[in-house]
C-alpha cells in the first residue's frame, strides 16, 4: 500500500524543499563562504578577492597588531569558559538535585522563578548589573547595606571574573532545567534499593544519581562551551565593541564583531572577520568532535540504538 | 515510609533545602525586582532609597514623602520609538516561526514517513545546525543580504533566524512524527488521502512537540542583538532589543528614563513566559536530551 509505486515521489521533493533551501541558503552557505572568504584578502574596501592561502591566520597569530588581540581574546573566552564550568554548572547540579526531591513542596515554582533570568534578553540583564555596580546609582545601593563598592567592571583585573558571574546568574536556568529532567527519570527502584543498603543521600547522590545523569553532564558541556563562543551581547551591552577597560573583557565574539563590521574609525575587514570566524569555529570543531568522540561513545555503549 | 524512618532528620533536610531554594529565588529575581520598583519611583527617592518601595500620594501622607512617580515613562513614550521597534519585534518572531512551522513540519514529516535515498544522510546534514552557531557566517550572511536588496528589512531577520531554528526543529518533531501510529496514516491512504493531506492530518498529532519547539525558538529570536545590529540597525527595522539598547546606551545618565525601559521591555516576556512556561521548559529539555 506504500506510495513507492507512483512513478515519482514528487510529494517528498515538496516537502522537504522549503527547508533545505532556506537553511542551505542562509546557514551552510554562509558558513562554507565565510570559511573560503578567509583565504582571501582584498587590498581596497570591495576590491576584488586575492587568494592568500592561510596568510590571514597565520597574520592573525604573528602580526604584533593581531597577535595581542588574539590571544587575549582567546584567554579571556576561556576563562569566561571555565568560569560557567566551575561555578554555573555545578550550582545548577546542586540546584537540580534540591528541586528533584519528590518531598519538596512548590518544586515547579522554584523552578520556574530562578529560571526567569534566562528568558529576559542578555541586553536587559547587562543593563541591570551595569546600574547595580554603576559608580552613581550603585555605589548609592551598596552603601545602604554599608558596602564602599570599587568600581568593578572598571578595572581590567575585575571587569570579566564580575561579568562571568552575571553571565552565570543569568544562564544558570538552563543546566538545571537539563540536570532536573536528567534526575527525575531516574527509576526510583534504584534509589530506594540503595537506600536500603544503608547508603547516606551524600553517597545515593555521588555513586547512584551522578554516574546515571552522565550523559546530560556532557551534553551541558557542550552546550556552555559553544554558548561561550558565541558570547557578545553581554561585553558589547556593558563594556562596548571595544571591550572596556584596556581589551580586559574582550571575547572571541567581540573580537569578531570589531574586525569584520569596523566600530569607530576602524574599518570593517570581511576577510579577516572571516578568518577570526573560521578560528572560532575549528575550536568549537574540536570541542564537539571529543564530545562526540570521547564521552558520547563512552555512554553510547549503554545505548540500545540512537 | 521514608518519612517514618528519621522523620527529625528528614525535617531538617527540607528545611535546608528550602532555604537554599528561597535564598537562590531571591538571588534570581532581586535584581529584577529593584529596576521594576525604582522605575517608578522619582530621581531623588532612587538613589536615597533604593530599597523601599514607591510611596503613593494619600491623606496622611505628606507631601515630600512621596516618591512615586512616571516620569521615566514619559521619557520613553516621548522619546524612544518603542510601540514601532516593538511591532518589528513581533513581526520577525512571528514571521520566523511560522516559517520554522511550516518548513520544520513539512521537512521532518518527510524524514519520519518516506524511505528514500539519502534518508539519513539528509537527516544528518539538517542536523549540523544544531551543534554549528549561525553567528560564525554572518559575513557572509551580511553579503547574502546586501546582495538580495534585503539589508535594513525585516526580511533578513526572518529568514536568517528561520535558517538557525530549522535545524533542531526537524530533528525533534521528526522524532515524534515516527511515534505516529502507521495504521492511521495507512487508513486514510486506503480512503484515498493525498500525501498533503495526511502531513496535515499529522500536525495536531504532535501539537505538544510543536508547542513546545515554538516557544524554545521565540525567546532566542525576540531577544537577539547580534543580527538586528548587524542586519536591520535602520530606524525602521529596529528590534526591541536593539532599540533598548541604543536608547539605554543614549540616555545613560536619565535614571528614571532607563529602569522604565528596562522595565518596559522586560515585561512582555515575562509575560509570555508566564503563559508559556511549561511549553518552554519542556521544548528546552526534549531538544537537548534527545
Amino acid at each position: 500500500m506504500r506510495s513507492s509505486r507512483k512513478a515519482f515521489p514528487w510529494h517528498i521533493i515538496v516537502f522537504l524543499a522549503p527547508a533545505v533551501i532556506i537553511y542551505t541558503l542562509f546557514m551552510i552557505y554562509p558558513l562554507i563562504d565565510s570559511l573560503r572568504l578567509s583565504l582571501y584578502t582584498t587590498e581596497t574596501q570591495g576590491g576584488p578577492e586575492i587568494f592568500v592561502g592561510l596568510q590571514n591566520y597565520q597574520r592573525l597569530f604573528t602580526d604584533q597588531n593581531w597577535q595581542p588581540r588574539v590571544t587575549g581574546a582567546l584567554i579571556n573566552t576561556f576563562e569566561f569558559f571555565a568560569i560557567h564550568m566551575l561555578v554555573q554548572n555545578p550550582l545548577a547540579l546542586l540546584l537540580a538535585t534540591l528541586l528533584s526531591s519528590r518531598f519538596i513542596a512548590l518544586r515547579s515554582v522554584y523552578r520556574t522563578l530562578i529560571f526567569l533570568p534566562s528568558v529576559l534578553s542578555v541586553v536587559l540583564i547587562g543593563f541591570i548589573w551595569q546600574l547595580i555596580f554603576s559608580p552613581v546609582f550603585g555605589r548609592a545601593l551598596w552603601a545602604q547595606i554599608g558596602i564602599r563598592l570599587p568600581p568593578l567592571l572598571g578595572e581590567p583585573e575585575t571587569a570579566l571574573p564580575v561579568l562571568g558571574l552575571v553571565s552565570v546568574w543569568q544562564w544558570v536556568g538552563v543546566p538545571m532545567m537539563l540536570f532536573l529532567a536528567a534526575l527525575i527519570s531516574i527509576p526510583d527502584e534504584l534509589i530506594e534499593a540503595a537506600r536500603v543498603d544503608g547508603a547516606t543521600a551524600w553517597s545515593v547522590f555521588w555513586r547512584v544519581k551522578l554516574p546515571l545523569i552522565m550523559p546530560t553532564v556532557g551534553i551541558v558541556t557542550v552546550l556552555t562551551f559553544v554558548g561561550n563562543f558565541n558570547a557578545f551581547d553581554l561585553i558589547y551591552t556593558t563594556q562596548g565593541a571595544l571591550a572596556a577597560p584596556d581589551y580586559s573583557t574582550d571575547l572571541l565574539g567581540t573580537l569578531f564583531y570589531r574586525t569584520f563590521f569596523g566600530f569607530q574609525l576602524q574599518l570593517g575587514n570581511p576577510t579577516m572577520g572571516a578568518a577570526v570566524a573560521g578560528v572560532m569555529f575549528l575550536i568549537i570543531l574540536a570541542g564537539v568532535l571529543l564530545y562526540l568522540f570521547t564521552w558520547q561513545r563512552r555512554l553510547l555503549r549503554n545505548t540500545v540504538e540512537m | 515510609m521514608k518519612t517514618r524512618s528519621v522523620p527529625l532528620n528528614r525535617t531538617l533536610q527540607l528545611g535546608l533545602a528550602h532555604i537554599a531554594l528561597i535564598l537562590y529565588t531571591l538571588i534570581a529575581l532581586f535584581p529584577v525586582f529593584l529596576v521594576v520598583m525604582n522605575s517608578f519611583k522619582e530621581r531623588n527617592a532612587i538613589f536615597r532609597t533604593p530599597y523601599d518601595l514607591p510611596v503613593f500620594a494619600a491623606p496622611g501622607v505628606a507631601e515630600d514623602d512621596v516618591t512615586f512617580s512616571v516620569v521615566g515613562y514619559e521619557t520613553v513614550f516621548e522619546r524612544g520609538n518603542f510601540p514601532n521597534y516593538f511591532l518589528n519585534s513581533v513581526i520577525v518572531t512571528v514571521g520566523a516561526l511560522g516559517v520554522v512551522f511550516f518548513a520544520g513540519t513539512m521537512a521532518a514529516f518527510a524524514l519520519s514517513e518516506y524511505r528514500f535515498p539519502g534518508n539519513a544522510l539528509l537527516g544528518l546534514y539538517l542536523a549540523i545546525g544544531i551543534m554549528v552557531p549561525i553567528r560564525l557566517g554572518t559575513v557572509s550572511i551580511l553579503r547574502l543580504v546586501v546582495n538580495f536588496n534585503l539589508n535594513d528589512t525585516l526580511w533578513a531577520l526572518i529568514l536568517v533566524y528561520a535558517a538557525s531554528g530549522l535545524p533542531l526543529a526537524v530533528f525533534v518533531l521528526s522524532q515524534f512524527m515516527r511515534q505516529v501510529p502507521r495504521d492511521l496514516k495507512d487508513a486514510a491512504r486506503v480512503d484515498g488521502a493525498s500525501e498533503y493531506r495526511i502531513y496535515w492530518m499529522t500536525i495536531p498529532l504532535v501539537r505538544p512537540a510543536i508547542g513546545s519547539v515554538m516557544v524554545f525558538n521565540m525567546i532566542p529570536i525576540w531577544n537577539d542583538l547580534w543580527f538586528p545590529l548587524i542586519l536591520a540597525p535602520g530606524e525602521a527595522s529596529k528590534t526591541v532589543t536593539l532599540g533598548a539598547q541604543q536608547f539605554l546606551g543614549q540616555f545613560a545618565n536619565d535614571y528614571n528614563a532607563v529602569l522604565s525601559a528596562l522595565s518596559l521591555s522586560a515585561l512582555p516576556v515575562i509575560v509570555l513566559y508566564i503563559l508559556f512556561s511549561r511549553q518552554l521548559i519542556r521544548g528546552l529539555t526534549s531538544g537537548a536530551v534527545k
